[in-house]
């Protein structure tokens, strides 16, 4: 609690057992036979109802007062003020029973009810604040070989830093010297440390675990990981969504709606003369107890705030509000393959020759052919290759996009591909139909045979894909650029649903469009999922763009809309599952809140709900719904 | 120009909302922000009268909750 909030409370307190007194006193002692008539007994229980009154509500009189001033009528200060001083005021009818324990209480009980929502809002800001509380306070630079600490935000790209153990990595940058196990659960939630040596990349935020690490520094502060989570978070809930933006404008219709139908029902049907004024006055002043929609409008945004902040600690970055809420009725599921079901890192797993004997020689050929390309499957056929690359004997490398590479290797002209590239080139070989990626290999034109590469898919893959289908995923789908056969038998092993392969690039952003216009069927919304390195224009074109195993990669946290800090998919579930989560619980807040409210304004109208009944409705409701909304911040690993 | 500012005792949600329409509305603003969970007003506006602009903002939002200061 802050200095403001004890004072409130301290204040509260004091008018709570003030007015417990005064309740007792006027209850349960003979006042009116002390004061001789029934009416100065009245008018004294009216002078003390008014002390524990003041001292809870004299506050909200006051703004009430400055806000009719400033012409901002029927905001909740004004709304209560006039509630309450009401419930006073109907001492001066002599008919009606008096109400200034009720006025009183319901000063007190809203004033309860703002403490309460101050306090929870503030924690929950607190409690996710300290769960993204991965911001570095210092970095260790070297100055004329003694170690300084220093604001991160100062030290330059190209820096040296060092970083001990315990201490945070506070800049995104490269291990130049020693190894160490880094920490990253802040960032990903994951719990199994991560070892880094000479030359591996680091990222800010994680934590030095063990050894001492010299690291040079790649990006300023700014741009470093760290401070674009923070921003990514902190933003997240200025992207209102939906029912968020929903709730408001209904806010903006309830309130005077709501104290219209007082105003008739305080007059209209005393003219009509259908029973006494102070009777109906009283419901109408029920009614304006009831009419301030807070409970409503608070509890939306700290559910998503929460929903946000929870998923966050697991590593799943949700980039607004809206998003989370486009998550929650996510049908479709498309994936992109490679790095997002399979680890992206090929392995060649057998060779075929086409005559017994030249396995060593179409290794060597593809390695060589291969020897200057960055492609995971040229990496993959270099690391199988046991022999060394001799550069010289390699001239003329033309590499086909989509086919494969040629180049004359020792005099002869060597084509390594798919399919398509013996096509074009006009040889002869065997169809197969062997699982995994296939690069056939052939030297002047004679085919010798092919090798298999495999990407095998990620240990949690299956699990992932299952836990979709489970949390109501109907349809999940695999977009890759594979041979149909690899790629149905990867799929048929996860159990994903439908698979699209053969396609270029460009090719995906078609597909995806195709499956997003899906016929009139369709209700859900479709996520993507992608690594997000050249995933970009189908991340933005998809209603949620998922971007996985983002550590370090700005083009991802760019361009998605989820950003999914580690590679798992299995996160996606999680996601979906925080996001449902959030939804239900808002759904819940909203039919909870407003089910209360129109009962109790029913039943204040038709005369059976009192004050009390009322003041429990409004300030109940909220601290409730606050509750509740409380409830999405915690989320299951 | 875009600029983010922190707001001081921003207490009642509603307020919040209010306050942004408000400061939307206000002559050479092109989009506000009030973000009610971390307490912050994004303004992005003309940039030649951004100071005067603030000054109409806070007055907006001491219209609608007295106590809440921009702090810049």
């Amino acid at each position: 609690m802050n200095k403001k909030q004890r004072r409130m409370r301290n204040r509260i307190v004091i008018a709570l057992v003030l007015f417990a007194i005064v309740y007792a006193v006027t209850e349960f002692l003979p006042l009116d036979s002390w004061l001789g008539s029934a009416r100065a007994a009245v008018y004294v229980e009216f002078a003390l109802f008014l002390v524990p009154y003041l001292i809870a509500g004299y506050d909200v009189l006051l703004r009430a007062g400055r806000n009719i001033k400033s012409g901002h009528m029927l905001d909740e200060n004004f709304l209560m003020s006039v509630a309450t001083i009401g419930a006073f005021s109907l001492v001066l009818f002599p008919d009606s029973g008096p109400h200034m324990a009720e006025g009183a209480a319901v000063m007190l009980f809203y004033q309860v009810g703002e403490l309460f929502q101050s306090y929870a809002v503030g924690k929950s800001r607190q409690s996710i604040a300290e769960m993204m509380d991965i911001a570095p306070d210092y970095a260790n630079v070297m100055d004329d070989g003694r170690l300084v600490q220093v604001d991160p935000t100062e030290v330059a790209v190209g820096s040296r830093i060092v970083v001990k153990a315990g201490e945070r990595v506070p800049l995104d940058g490269v291990v130049v010297d020693g190894t160490s196990q880094l920490d990253t659960s802040a960032l990903t939630g994951e719990s199994l440390p991560r070892t880094v040596e000479p030359g591996s990349d680091v990222i800010s935020g994680c934590v030095n675990m063990t050894g001492l690490l010299t690291v040079e520094t790649t990006k300023p502060f700014g741009e470093s990981t760290v401070s674009r989570i923070l921003e990514l978070v902190e933003n997240a809930s200025d992207k209102k969504a939906r029912t968020e933006n929903f709730i408001t404008r209904f806010a903006r219709w309830y309130t005077p709606i709501v104290v219209g139908i007082a105003a008739l029902l305080a007059v209209i049907p005393p003219l009509a003369g259908m029973g006494s004024w102070s009777d109906w006055v009283f419901r109408g002043l029920t009614f304006l107890v009831v009419s301030c929609p807070c409970a409503l409008v608070i509890s939306v945004p700290l559910s998503f705030f929460g929903g946000i902040g929870g998923a966050s600690k697991l590593g799943i970055l949700v980039k607004g509000s809206n998003y989370l809420e486009a998550l929650a009725s996510v049908d479709t599921v498309v994936f992109d393959k490679t790095g997002t079901l399979t680890n992206g890192s090929f392995v060649v797993t057998s060779v075929k020759p086409a005559h017994p004997g030249d396995e060593e020689r179409i290794l060597r050929l593809a390695a060589h052919a291969e020897a200057f390309s960055d492609h995971p499957i040229a990496l993959s056929v270099r690391a199988a290759f046991s022999g060394d690359i001799d550069t010289a004997q390699i001239c003329d490398v033309e590499e086909r996009s989509g086919h494969g590479v040629m180049a004359t290797i020792g005099g002869e002209r060597v084509s390594v591909g798919n399919d398509k590239l013996m096509h074009t080139c006009g040889i002869i070989f065997d169809e197969t139909d062997t699982q995994g990626t296939v690069l056939h290999v052939a030297a002047n034109g004679t085919y010798l045979g092919f090798i298999v590469i495999a990407d095998e898919p990620k240990p949690d893959a299956v699990a992932a894909i299952r836990a979709l289908h489970e949390a109501g995923v109907r349809r999940t789908v695999m977009l890759t650029g594979d041979r149909l056969a690899a790629a149905q038998s990867v799929a048929s092993r996860l159990g994903i649903d439908e698979v699209h392969a053969q396609l270029l690039p460009q090719d995906k952003v078609e597909e995806v469009e195709r499956l997003l216009s899906g016929g009139a069927a369709r209700t859900g919304k479709l996520a993507f999922v992608g690594d997000g390195i050249n995933d970009a224009p189908v991340l933005t074109r998809a209603d949620v763009g998922i971007a996985m195993g983002a550590m370090g990669s700005d083009a991802a946290i760019e361009a998605a809309d989820v950003v999914l800090m580690d590679d798992k998919p299995s996160n996606i579930a999680r996601a979906i599952r925080i996001s449902r989560k959030t939804m239900r619980i808002v759904w819940q807040n909203i039919v909870f809140a407003l089910g209360v409210k129109f009962a109790v304004l029913v039943l204040a109208a038709i005369g059976v709900a009192n004050m009390w009944l009322a003041v429990f409705a409004d300030v109940g409701v909220a601290i409730l719904a606050i509750l509740n909304a409380m409830r999405c911040m915690n989320v299951r690993k | 120009m875009r600029k983010t500012f922190k707001l001081n005792d921003l207490d009642c949600a509603n307020c919040a909302a209010k306050m942004q329409e408000v400061i939307s509305k206000i002559d050479g603003v092109t989009s506000a922000n009030v973000n009610f969970m971390m307490q912050k007003l994004t303004i992005d506006a003309d940039s030649e009268r951004f100071d005067a602009i603030v000054d109409a903002a806070q007055a907006a939002i001491s219209k609608i909750e007295p106590d809440c200061t921009i702090v810049r």
